[in-house]
Parts: structure tokens; sequence; C-alpha cells
């Protein structure tokens, strides 16, 4: 087996920078940097040399076999988080023999092969390595404690219930044969109907929560919308002037709301113009006000916008004109920035159901497809009521896809999928 | 003349003569070579010891599948059958089974035929009392009377033989079925392999006499007007059809059977086994259903010019006087008389999960299982295990490599690999929803499935292999016809499908997966397809009927392909597996699975337990390649 390698750390400059090492023979690693060994589970410091010449000095950590991430022996490096530095260490180790650079996610794919960690601990720990913010943080830890699986298992028995009746239909069909059964395979399946659609829908909010809301203001030129934008994120992240037409391109500000990430978009004001440039400027503006979550309104709505329910109409500049629509802001005073940015979050969690279990595209997918063969089999009973065997095929079809979720059929695709999301040296 | 000289009398011996035995020895001795079959009395060839029926949902899908190998079941029945019917007319081709009444002695008559004009296969009288061996391979057999058979492969179809013991009410003696010894010694044999064995039993109903039945007053069921045949090779019954009477169970039947619940053998506690859930004894019935007031009980005549009657659904181990006084509670049983009691049949068997995919056993070389000895139930389940152990076990004496028959191909298939992976709590009964590639695994088809495959393996016939090439030759003429055809919507929907007519245009093929169109409509828009007989065309139908899913079951098969074809190599350890619970690895150790899509169908197995094994035989693959 190979030892692998990679950088823990981020690459680019930074105060340490930390280089991984697992494999049979990481410990070799010390020698190759003419280092005299470290004792297991202690920071040692140690200077590395490549031939005569000094390369570093840091700490070495060495874990052993089974008492490692990976389980099997790692050398951790920690190091000054030189751009130089880093890259002498990891072309020197790519000459040591059976050593290599890890592949995407290979270190979690070790622990998993050494049973360090289990598939669903590899897919909550993705997660966990990505939040940001606390709703992250909390999405991530229900996926640990398996109530997706709960769930899957529980439509699992009704799909299985109704579709074992349409079977008895089917393979009893000389015997004595009970009550008539559809009615309850089809509001058994009615009903799955519609928790797909919620747990589906869920997951869409759940994607969100990982990739961030997006919140666009949006209004006509010199309506304010830069200087709320940079009032609202602490800095002048967007260049402002008396200028109409001054935001050409989108500007995006990511930031935590109370633990929901939010993207909020500064885009340029709407208007009619013969500018070409600000003239896409524009358009791009109205694509992506439209498929933001939400919209924040300053001054009279444009023409080519419609306002969404949950929008949020502010009166800006509150401290020059008296009345408007909206919420009064001032982005000068301070005024109403506190009460927007409530509302903002308001709005926003409150799309977020408590009990989101499916989170990932690949749920959406297997979800998705197994309403669609269900809605078959409905139409099938409806329809074509003799051809049962068409309306058990569908059924059997939207198992196959629960199973797929957690990983009864397929394995070698789940673990391709799985796999293929990781990022290298985690 | 080139002399031969043999190292063993035989290369292939079956020992017992019943649907799993005969259709074993056939087929070795079809594929060329030197086989004996050895059974207790030449005339018990073939013999139905249950009900005199052949077929059903999913059996006749496995007699059509032994059919398209050229074996004996299927031509046998057609013989001998005296009610066709087409399980699930109405319903789908997939999912309709063909099923037929057989006249008892007709059927034991065309099986013996058949045997004895069998090439290269000698029938021996005698009762095998013992397996010779050395070490831990089988090398013949022993009879009664202490002669030895030697033989290169060996194949046990006991039934109900081993350890068998008949129950009625609280009598009980050791018997292998009605009338015959059990076999202890060969039973004390394989239980001293260290296999796992457990005890299952099987029920039948009293047999009562036709002429005291009031058939004027019960309802009938007849035959089909248009039979369905099992064999691809026949073309209508041999024998004189008849209807077989219906009466039902009521609430007197009921009360008599619940107050004498104790003496029952199955209920008194003088039976622990297993009994099946979907072929209930009587008792069973009144008991686990006891808010249904009444249940069907079909009269079956056992043959034409006999008078005795099966009737089916009344199974029971009560004591006689009692089978007695409930069947005089139902119309038309009044004054019946009882010719044999029913009773109850304990046996042993052998956990199918010490078997390869060839029916050989895993530890002991050179010995095939077949039929009930493997927790079947069931004919056609039997005999289709006997064209298995059969094919493998003279593909084996020719040194070639086993047969794996799959999921995919057949409800053979199917079977096997169920047995061999889940193992069994209940005697194992085909059923059409065992098939998750139902819709392309049709009765209708199986020769297309199978007859080629056969032709592969030696085991069909050049008649069957001309005529199934004919088959084929007029249907592929057909499809292409079809293909090459061009409808558009609005024609379409002129000829009564229900269809958008602003829809596509469809090709001839693809408008026959519209449940309302047939070639016969399609005729109206292009007459030259009057040229397709009435045969192809309905097969062509049935075809094109589903081709909408079986296109996404291929792509299904595939995904499943790529762990069946990952395979797991026959010493893996599992002990060597840190962190899988010491269950599954009992489970893993004892299934042997083949392939990590077979470790997946075993009970309980959990998809992190997968990963584990997945992942270890990568291992092992890196560090080979390094």
């Amino acid at each position: 087996m190979d030892t692998i390698f990679a950088q823990a750390t981020p690459p680019g400059r930074s105060g340490v920078a930390i280089i991984r090492i697992s494999g049979p023979d990481a410990n070799d690693v010390l020698q190759a940097f003419s280092a005299r060994s470290v004792a297991p589970r202690i920071a040692s410091l140690r200077k590395l040399f490549w031939g005569d010449v000094l390369i570093d000095e840091g700490l070495v950590l060495f874990f052993p076999e089974g008492e490692s991430f990976t389980g099997d022996p790692v050398i951790e490096l920690q190091l000054h988080g030189s751009i130089a530095v880093t890259r002498v260490v990891l072309s020197a180790l790519s000459t040591l023999p059976r050593f290599r650079q890890a592949e995407a996610g290979e270190f979690t794919r070790r622990a998993l092969e050494n049973n360090r960690l289990d598939l669903t601990q590899v897919e909550g720990l993705a997660d966990l390595i990505d939040a940001e913010t606390s709703e992250q943080h909390r999405l991530a830890t229900a996926s640990f404690q398996g109530i997706f699986s709960n769930q899957i298992e529980s439509w699992r028995q009704k799909i299985l219930r109704a579709a074992a009746l349409i079977e008895a239909t089917i393979d009893f069909a000389d015997e004595d044969v009970p009550v008539d059964v559809i009615p309850e395979v089809r509001a058994t399946l009615t009903d799955l109907v519609s928790e797909f659609n919620v747990a589906a829908n869920g997951a869409l909010v759940a994607e969100r929560v990982r990739d961030g809301f997006e919140v666009a203001i949006v209004g006509a030129p010199n309506a304010g919308k830069s200087t709320l934008l940079n009032v609202l994120a602490g800095r002048e992240a967007a260049i402002t002037s008396d200028i109409a037409g001054t935001t050409r391109d989108v500007i995006e500000v990511r930031m935590d709301l109370q633990g929901l990430p939010v993207t909020l978009l500064d885009t340029a004001g709407l208007r009619e113009t013969d500018d070409y440039v600000e003239s896409i400027g524009i358009t791009r503006a109205i694509e992506r006000a439209v498929n933001a979550d939400l919209r924040v309104f300053l001054g009279p709505v444009s023409g080519k916008l419609v306002v969404q329910d949950e929008d949020i109409q502010v009166a800006a500049k509150a401290d020059i004109y008296e009345s408007g629509k909206g919420l009064p802001v001032s982005s000068v005073t301070g005024q109403g920035i506190d009460k927007l940015l409530s509302q903002v979050t308001k709005v926003l969690s409150l799309r977020i159901p408590p009990d989101i279990t499916a989170s990932r595209a690949r749920h959406v997918t297997a979800l998705t497809a197994s309403k669609d063969s269900i809605e078959t089999a409905l139409f099938t009973l409806e329809h074509h009521k003799d051809f049962a065997e068409l309306a058990a095929e569908d059924m059997r079809s939207a198992l196959r896809h629960m199973d797929s979720l957690v990983g009864r059929i397929g394995v070698e695709d789940l673990l391709g999928e799985i796999f293929s999301s990781f990022c290298i040296g985690k | 003349m080139f002399h031969v000289k043999h190292e063993t009398d035989f290369d292939v011996v079956v020992i017992g003569g019943g649907h799993a035995g005969v259709d074993a020895a056939h087929v070795a001795a079809r594929m060329g070579v030197r086989t004996a079959l050895v059974t207790l009395k030449k005339s018990d060839l073939g013999v139905m010891s249950c009900n005199p029926a052949i077929g059903g949902l999913g059996k006749g899908h496995l007699v059509r599948e032994i059919d398209a190998l050229d074996g004996l079941m299927g031509r046998v029945a057609d013989a001998s059958g005296i009610q066709f019917r087409l399980l699930n007319r109405k319903k789908g081709p997939a999912v309709q089974g063909p099923r037929t009444q057989a006249d008892r002695k007709l059927y034991c008559n065309a099986m013996q035929a058949e045997i004895s004009a069998t090439p290269n296969l000698s029938v021996i009288e005698g009762e095998v009392v013992d397996l010779t061996m050395t070490g831990q391979s089988v090398e013949g057999v022993m009879l009664a009377d202490g002669t030895t058979i030697s033989s290169g492969k060996v194949i046990l179809t006991s039934g109900t033989f081993l350890r068998g013991k008949i129950l009625i009410g609280d009598v009980s003696y050791p018997a292998g079925r009605m009338g015959d010894d059990p076999s202890i010694r060969l039973a004390d044999r394989v239980r001293d392999f260290g296999l796992q064995i457990g005890r299952l039993k099987t029920g039948t109903p009293p047999r009562l006499d036709g002429r005291t039945i009031n058939w004027d007053i019960l309802e009938q069921q007849p035959a089909d007007k248009d039979p369905v045949m099992f064999s691809f090779l026949s073309t209508g019954p041999q024998a004189r059809q008849i209807s077989c009477g219906i009466t039902h169970t009521n609430t007197q039947t009921h009360d008599i059977i619940r107050e004498n619940l104790e003496k029952s053998a199955m209920y008194g506690g003088h039976i622990e086994s297993v009994g099946p859930r979907y072929c209930p004894s009587i008792e069973d019935k009144v008991v686990r259903f006891s808010d249904k007031a009444s249940h069907q009980v079909f009269l079956e005549p056992e043959g034409l010019d006999v008078s005795t009657v099966y009737p089916n659904g009344i199974s029971t181990s009560l004591p006689e006087d009692i089978q007695l006084a409930y069947v005089h509670s139902m119309a038309g049983l009044e004054k019946v008389s009882v010719i044999q009691p029913g009773y109850a049949i304990e046996y042993d068997f052998v956990d199918p999960r010490s078997l390869k995919s060839s029916l050989e056993l895993c530890d002991i070389n050179n010995l095939y299982l077949a039929g009930q000895i493997n927790g079947t139930t069931g004919y056609e389940e039997a005999a289709a295990q006997g064209v298995v152990a059969g094919i493998n076990a003279a593909r084996a004496v020719r040194g070639l490599e086993s047969y794996t028959f799959r999921r995919q191909d057949c409800y053979i298939g199917v079977m096997i690999d169920d047995l061999i992976t889940q193992g069994v709590t209940e005697p194992y009964r085909m059923f059409t929803s065992r098939a998750e590639y139902r819709l392309s695994l049709r009765a209708d088809n199986a020769d297309q499935r199978l007859t080629s495959i056969g032709s592969d393996l030696g085991c069909v016939g050049a008649d069957r292999a001309s005529k199934f090439q004919a088959k084929l030759d007029k249907l592929d003429k057909a499809k292409v016809a079809l293909g090459s055809l061009s409808f558009s919507s609005r024609e379409l929907a002129g000829v009564g499908a229900r269809v958008n007519v602003d829809g596509p245009r469809r090709t001839g093929l693809e408008s026959l997966s519209l449940p309302d169109v047939t070639v016969k409509s399609l005729t109206v828009l292009s007459p030259n397809l009057a040229s397709v007989s009435h045969e192809t065309s309905l097969q062509v139908e049935r075809d094109a009927l589903y081709s909408n899913y079986l296109v996404r079951q291929e792509i299904e098969a595939k995904t499943l392909g790529k762990d069946e074809n990952r395979l797991i190599p026959s010493g893996f350890e599992y002990d060597a597996l840190q962190g899988l619970s010491s269950e599954l690895k009992d489970k893993l150790r004892r299934v042997r699975p083949e392939t990590i899509a077979q470790a997946a169908r075993i009970q309980g197995m959990t998809p992190a337990a997968l990963t584990l094994v997945l992942t270890h035989l990568r291992r092992q693959e890196l560090k080979r390649s390094a």
C-alpha cells in the first residue's frame, strides 16, 4: 500500500502549514529529512533537512497504527506557513519510494476502510467541515444522529406494505382472494407523495443553509443601495458616489445573520439606459434579483421586477425624506438598520423547517425519482387496473431509490458519489 | 472399436426418483454422461405425493424454463393434464402462470416412458443407505443389500425421506411418505457432515371418494376453453378435460376444528418445525384468520378413471375422526367417505446456504443436493433444482466450470440465489414477486431466454433447437417489419389507440407498447402485416408491451451488474474484518457469498458492513498488485 501525503491546511501564506502523511512508511519521513525519530503522540521540535539544506524547523507529531485518524501510521509536520517551505517539502515527499500525493478524500477513505468512520459519519463529517454558521452546524449534527436514516426506513416500510398488497393480488389470484386492497394502497401512496414533496422542499432549504441565502438589494439608480450594502457589511465593499449608475456589476457580501449564512447582492440601479456596459449590469441585476431568496426594494419598484410575498420594502434615506413607502432606513444615521436585519433574518429563518432531514443533491434526486415512480403507479392503478404488475414494478422502483439512499444497492456507485464530493487533505 | 475403460461405474448417480431426481438424471444423461437413477420402485418415478397439479404463478414459470432447457416436467404435465388453466389471464403476460390438474397415473406413465427411452440413463431399483467417501469427497453410494456403486458425482434428492415422520393427531411414526420407510442411515450420514440441519413440515388433506360427493349442488370451475400448454413443443391437451368442484368451510367446520385443536399434531405440540405460511393447514387458517367465517376448498379429481378427490385447502394433522367430522360439515361433502386421512410430515433439510450456485455442497466434494432436502416445497421447485444439479454434475464430470443461472435471466436463477444467500425459514415456494426482473422473465418467453443457453450447455436436443430457431426467425422477421413502419399518432388513434393525436410518430414496434394496439389493428394501416401469423403476433405484442419498463430495468440491472461482477474469493477471511458484528460475520461465513451483490442480499446486511467487505477486497487487490 502506498503512503499518501497532502497539505491539510489551505494553500498559501499562513502562520502554520500542516502536512499530513499517512501509510505504512509514514515514519520513514523523519529519516529522509535527517531528523531524529519522535515518541508517539508527543509534539517534538525537529529541524528538517533535504540533502544538506535546512528547509524549516517545526513540530512533528507521530500517531502509530490504530491510533490515528486514518488508522494507518500518521506523521504530521507543522511547519511555517510559507509557500516556499510547503512546496519544497511536498516535492521532496513525492520522491520517496511508495509515496504519492493523496487523491481527493483519500485520508477519509482510508479511515473508512480501516473502520475508523462509518458511511453516515463520513457524510456528516463533510458537512461539519464545511459548516460556517450555527444553522449549518445544526444540520450537520442532525444527519450525524441518523434522523434521516430512520425516516427513510419508515418510508421503505410504507412502500413495502403497499407493494406487498399489490403483489398479493398477483401471486395469490387463484387462492382465497382477500378484500379489495386497492383503496389502502392508494391512500398510502398518496400520503407518500406529499411526504416526499415536503422532504424534497426541505432539502432545497438545507442546500440554502449550506450554500447561503441570497438577498438582493434592488431599486432605481442612486436610491442608496450601495451605501446600504456598505453599512450592512460594515465595510466599503461597494463604490458609492452621487453619480447615478455607479454600480455596474453585481457585488456580493457574505454575512452571518444570527447563524444564517446570507449573501447580500448589491445590484445596478434599474433604469432605461443607452450605456452598453450599464445595460448589461441591469440585465444581470434583474436576473440575480429574480433568482434570489429575498429582495429588499429601495424606493418605488421597477416594472420589470415583481415583488414577491415576503420581499421587504424600504424607505431609504430616511434622514432626508420624511415619508416613503416601507420601513424607514437611513444609512447615514443608522436608523432602521437593525430592524431591517432582523426582518431579513426572520423571513429567512421561518423558511427552515425544524425537522430538515434530506439535505444533499443525491437525497433530492432519489426522493424525486421515488416520488415519480409512485405517481406512475397511482396512475396505472387508476387507469389500467388490470396491469397490476406495472404498478408493482413502479413501486419496486420507488423502493430501489430508497435503498440507494441508505446504500443497500449500488455500493460501488454510492462510494464513488460520496468520495467525489471530498476535498483533498481532510 | 475404441474401448474406454471407466474408473467408476457411473459418471453421475442420482438418489431418488421424485421430481428433482428424474429431471436431474434426465438432463445429465442428455448431456451425454453415464447416469444412474436409484429409486425404491421404478413405478414410483415422478409420483405426485401431494396435490395432483403442476404449475401456477411462479411455479408455471419454472416449468416453462425447465422445458426451455429440454427438461421433462412440462411435456409430461402436458401429456397428463386434465384441467389446463392460465392463471391471471386478465392481467399482463408477465404475471400469467400456466397450471394444470394432472391425472396421477397418466403423469407417472408418461414420466416412466420418458425415462426408459433416455440413452445413457440406467434406472436401478434399490434403497441407498449410505454414501461411500474418501475424506471429504463422495465417491459413490451403497445400497441396502451392500452393493456399492462408484460414481464421479452424486446428486441427492431425498425429498422428505431424511428422518421423515408422519403425524396424524397424536399418532406419529417414521415414514418417508405415506406407505414408505424413511431413510435413517443416510440421514445420519448427512448429519455427520456437520452441516446446518433443520426440520420442516408439510401437510396433506384427507383424500375423498368422489363417488360420495354431491357434485350437483356444487359450483364448478371448468378448464380453459383455449388451454395453454407448458411445453413449447406441445400443441394441445392429450387427455380429456374436466372441471373441479368448489365448496367452502363454514362456522360449523371452524367450531369442530377449534374444539379439537389440542388433538392436532401441530397444535398439540407434537410438531415443532415450521410449515409454510402460504399453504397453511386448516387448523392454521382457523386460528390465524379467526375473523373469516369461510374458506374456499377446491375438489380436485386425481385422475380420469379413479374416484380419489384431493380437497385443496384443508391440509391437516388432526385425528381421523375429527377430519371426518369437519369434512362432513361442508356442503356437498355431507356423506363423503375418506379414502386416506390427511397427515403432516416432518423431515430434515439442509441449510441451503451450505451450497454453491451449482448446488454442490461447499464442504463436501462431488455431492449435489436438489429438491425438498434444500428446504423448498413443490414439484416445480424440485425439478428446477434437479436440472441445475444435473447440468453442473455433468459439466464437472467433463472438467468444465459450473454454470450459474442468473437472477436476471430466469426464475431458476432467482430461486438458487435466494436459497444459497437467504437460506430458508419456511418451505421455499416460488412466487412471481420474488423476481425483480419479472417483466422480462415471462412464462411466454422462457425459450427466448433459455433455449440457446441450453444449446450451449449441451442439454437441448436437435428437434427443439431447430423448432426454436424457426420460431426466432419468424419473430425477428416480424420485428424488423414492424420496426421499419412508422405511424402518426392520428393514425394510431384512428385504429383505437388512446393517444394524444398531436403526439409523436411511432414505429410499428413502439406502437405495440400502447396497451390498446395489436398487430391486427396495425394491419388496417399496413396490410402487409397480414402475413404475420397469429402466434408470432401475440409474442411480438408481449415483447413490446413492457418495452418502456424493460429499458429502465436494463439500466438498473447494469448498476446491479457492477456489484454482481465484484467477486469475493472463496477463502475470504471474514474473521479478519475489524468492526463487523459477530452475527454478520457468522452469516457471511455460513452463506459464503460469491459476489458483493449476493452479500448485499443476505438478511440483516448493513451498508456499513458491505462497505467493509468491499474495501477489504480492494485492499487485498491493491496488495496483490503492489
